[in-house]
C-alpha cells in the first residue's frame, strides 16, 4: 500500500478545521466543526487549530477562538481571496506540512470538497466524505471514526485510514450542532508564508456574484414535499409561510425539474435539523430520511399507509396531501383570526 | 469551409467524459433481516448527473468537431449501458476493468481514471457528473484533476470554449450565487446535475454502437498503473464497521378521520410544539 507524505508517528495530536469565510464572517459549517472538532479534542487531549487563508482576515481569528481554536494558522494574501481552488489547496498543502495534523476536517460545500479532493490527492491520504458523525479512538492512538449513511436503512459505515495522516473528512453543513462561543478566549496565531507568484496563477475569476442562498439547515419549520404532491409546491409554500419554515423537496420531484436542487432534503440534498418537518407525499426513502433524522417532530401525510415514511413519523395521517394541506392552511389561518 | 474537428492549426478536439453504472436508486432494497442494500434486484442505468455531462461535451463536439470518448472503470456488465453514450454520439469507450481494480476508494478511483485517461494521449476536457448517485460525495473531479495535473472547474452549468487562447470559461454555481472561472486547457470540469437535457440515442446509431470494436477494454497491465495506488490495496479509508444509526424514536401516531378533522388535530399539534 502506498504510504501517505507524513504516517501517524510523525502526525500531531491536532484537529484542524479549514476556516471557510464569505464576506468578513466565518461560514456556520466551520463554526460546527470547530464546535465538534473542540468536543473531540477536550475529551482527548488534544489540540483544535484553524486554518484561515484569505486577505485581511484577521478579525475572523478572534471568531475561530471564540468558537474554540487553540490555535489559528493565518495566510494573509491579496492572491488567497476569492477562494481558488488553485492557491487554496498550495497554501493549505504547505501548511499541513508544516504542523502535521492527524485530523483536517472541511465543510461539504462546493469551495470545501473541491480543496479537500485535491488536497487528498497532494497528500496520498483518504478522504471520508459527507461524514454524520466523527469519533476519536483514542485506544488506537486517535484513529478517526467517521460515520457515512448509505449502507441501507439504519445502518452506518465506519470508515478508517488506520494508516496515513491527516484524516481528511468533510461534514455537510447542519450535521453538527453549535457551541455557544467563548468572547475573550485567545489562542495561539501562527502566520504562514505565502509563496504565491501571480503570473504563475492560471484561474481567472472573471465574475462573481455573491448571495445568500436558501439555508434549509437553519428553517425552524420544514414543509416537504414528494412526488406524491404532484408539483403543487405552491400550497406548501403557503404552508410554510403561515408557520415561518421554508419548503423542501425529495429528490424525484428535484429531478424533473419542479423545484430547485437547492432545496433538495437528504442524503444528496441538505442535512437539516427543524423543530418541525411536515412531510407530504413522500414515501420515506432512506435516502431522504437520513435529511430529516434530526427533525424534533416529524408529521407525515400520505395516501399509502403502508408507506415507509409512517415510521419515521411522529403523527401520520394517511390521506392525500393535496385535500390535508389546504384543509391545515385553513385550520391555521382560522386559529390566527380566533388569537 | 466545415473544418470536422481540426482547427486551422490542425488542433483535433479531445473530449473525455468520465461514466459510471450505479444501480437505480428506487429499485435498490434494504434487506429486512441485515438492513443492508440489496442490489441483486435493481437495475442499473448511467449515473444520471454523467448524462449532463455527456451532453455538454457533445454540444462541444456538435460545435467544434473533434471527437468525445468515454472513460469508466468497472466491471464488464458495464459495457452495454455505456453504449448508449455512442448511441448519443460519443466516439469510443474505454473501459477500465481488471479485479485489482475492485473495493477502491477515492484515491484509488481518481488515480486509475487518470491512468486511463493518460494513456488516451491528448485531451482536451475531462468532464464529469457532479456526484454519483449511489456515493454522492462530488470529490472524484477534484482529485482526478489533481492526478493529472490539470485545471478545474466543478459545478459548471455553463461552458465555452476559446480555441485561440486555449483557455475554457465556465460558470460555477454556489449557493445563491455563481462565478465565471476561467482555466487553461486542458481541465477537469464538473457538470452540475440537471443543468442541461441529455439527447435521446439516435436509434439508427445503435448497431454502430453496439459493434465490438467501439469499445476498448484496458487492464491493470494494460494501464501500466503502480499496484499500491488501485483497488483496496491502494485505498486508505477502510469500512471498519457496521453500526446502528442513532435514530430517535418517533412516537408513530396515526390521525384519523376527514381533511378537516385531521387538520384540526395536526394545528392542534402544532401548537403544542412550536
Amino acid at each position: 500500500m502506498a504510504a501517505s507524505l507524513y504516517g501517524p508517528d510523525e502526525a500531531q495530536p491536532a484537529l484542524w478545521v479549514y476556516l471557510e469565510h464569505e464576506e468578513g464572517v466565518l461560514e456556520r459549517v466551520s463554526l460546527e466543526l470547530l464546535s465538534k472538532s473542540r468536543a473531540l479534542a477536550d475529551a482527548a487531549g488534544w489540540r483544535v487549530a484553524g486554518l484561515l487563508l484569505g486577505h485581511a482576515v484577521d478579525p475572523l481569528v478572534e471568531q475561530a477562538f471564540a468558537w474554540g481554536a487553540d490555535e489559528v494558522w493565518v495566510a494573509d494574501h491579496p492572491l488567497l481571496e476569492p477562494f481558488r481552488v488553485e492557491t487554496h489547496t498550495a497554501v493549505a498543502f504547505q501548511a499541513i506540512l508544516q504542523g502535521r495534523p492527524s485530523v483536517f476536517l472541511c465543510g461539504a460545500t462546493p469551495n470545501g470538497r473541491d480543496l479537500a479532493g485535491r488536497l487528498a490527492v497532494r497528500l496520498r491520504t483518504g478522504l471520508t466524505a459527507d461524514c454524520t458523525d466523527l469519533r476519536l479512538d483514542l485506544e488506537q492512538g486517535g484513529v478517526l471514526i467517521g460515520e457515512v449513511t448509505g449502507f441501507g436503512g439504519g445502518i452506518v459505515a465506519l470508515i478508517t485510514m488506520p494508516r496515513h495522516r491527516p484524516q481528511m473528512a468533510t461534514v455537510r453543513p447542519g450535521v453538527f450542532p453549535l457551541s455557544s462561543p467563548q468572547p475573550g478566549r485567545t489562542g495561539v496565531v501562527i502566520p504562514l508564508e505565502v509563496n504565491l507568484r501571480p503570473e504563475e496563477l492560471r484561474t481567472r475569476v472573471v465574475e462573481r456574484v455573491v448571495g445568500r442562498g436558501v439555508d434549509l439547515t437553519q428553517a425552524p419549520v420544514l414543509v416537504v414535499g414528494g412526488r406524491g404532491i404532484h408539483g403543487r409546491f405552491d400550497l406548501l409554500q403557503e404552508l410554510a409561510a403561515l408557520l415561518g419554515g421554508e419548503v423542501g423537496a425529495t429528490r424525484p420531484p428535484v429531478d424533473e425539474g419542479l423545484i430547485g436542487r437547492e432545496r433538495q432534503v437528504g442524503q444528496t440534498g441538505v442535512v437539516c435539523r427543524p423543530k418541525v418537518a411536515i412531510v407530504c407525499g413522500a414515501s420515506g426513502a432512506f435516502q431522504f430520511v437520513v435529511g430529516i433524522q434530526n427533525a424534533g417532530t416529524v408529521i407525515a401525510v400520505n395516501t399509502d399507509p403502508e408507506a415507509p415514511i409512517f415510521e419515521f413519523a411522529d403523527y401520520g395521517v394517511v390521506g392525500d396531501a393535496l385535500q390535508v394541506i389546504p384543509a391545515l392552511i385553513e385550520a391555521l389561518r382560522a386559529e390566527r383570526v380566533a388569537v | 469551409m466545415e473544418s470536422f474537428g481540426i482547427s486551422r492549426d490542425g488542433h483535433e478536439w479531445h473530449f473525455v467524459v468520465c461514466m459510471k453504472v450505479v444501480p437505480k436508486p428506487e429499485e435498490v432494497r434494504v434487506d429486512p433481516e441485515t438492513r443492508r442494500l440489496d442490489r441483486a434486484g435493481a437495475r442499473s442505468e448511467i449515473n444520471p448527473p454523467d448524462m449532463n455531462a455527456l451532453e455538454m461535451a457533445l454540444q462541444l463536439k456538435d460545435r467544434f468537431g473533434g471527437r468525445v470518448s468515454i472513460v469508466s472503470m468497472g466491471p464488464p456488465f458495464f459495457e452495454p449501458y455505456l453504449r448508449v453514450g455512442l448511441a448519443m454520439g460519443a466516439d469510443h469507450i474505454y473501459l477500465l476493468s481488471d479485479r485489482k481494480f475492485g473495493g477502491a476508494d477515492t484515491l484509488a478511483t481518481t488515480y486509475t481514471l487518470a491512468r486511463g485517461i493518460q494513456k488516451l494521449g491528448p485531451v482536451d476536457l475531462v468532464f464529469c457528473g457532479e456526484e454519483s448517485s449511489d456515493g454522492a460525495t462530488g470529490q472524484v473531479p477534484p482529485g482526478l484533476a489533481e492526478w493529472l495535473d490539470f485545471h478545474q472547474i466543478t459545478l459548471v452549468t455553463q461552458v465555452e470554449l476559446d480555441p485561440l487562447r486555449r483557455v475554457v470559461r465556465g460558470r460555477r454555481e454556489r449557493p445563491g450565487g455563481y462565478e465565471i472561472l476561467e482555466v487553461p486547457l486542458p481541465a477537469v470540469i464538473s457538470v452540475k446535475t440537471g443543468c442541461n437535457e441529455p439527447r435521446f440515442m439516435d436509434y439508427r446509431l445503435k448497431p454502430w454502437a453496439f459493434a465490438p470494436e467501439r469499445v476498448t477494454v484496458w487492464s491493470a497491465a494494460d494501464l501500466q498503473v503502480d499496484e499500491a495506488f488501485v483497488g483496496v490495496a491502494g485505498s486508505p479509508t477502510q469500512v471498519s464497521g457496521l453500526a446502528q444509526a442513532p435514530s430517535r424514536e418517533r412516537k408513530r401516531i396515526r390521525l384519523e378521520g376527514s381533511p378537516e378533522e385531521v387538520a384540526r388535530l395536526l394545528a392542534e399539534r402544532l401548537r403544542e410544539i412550536m
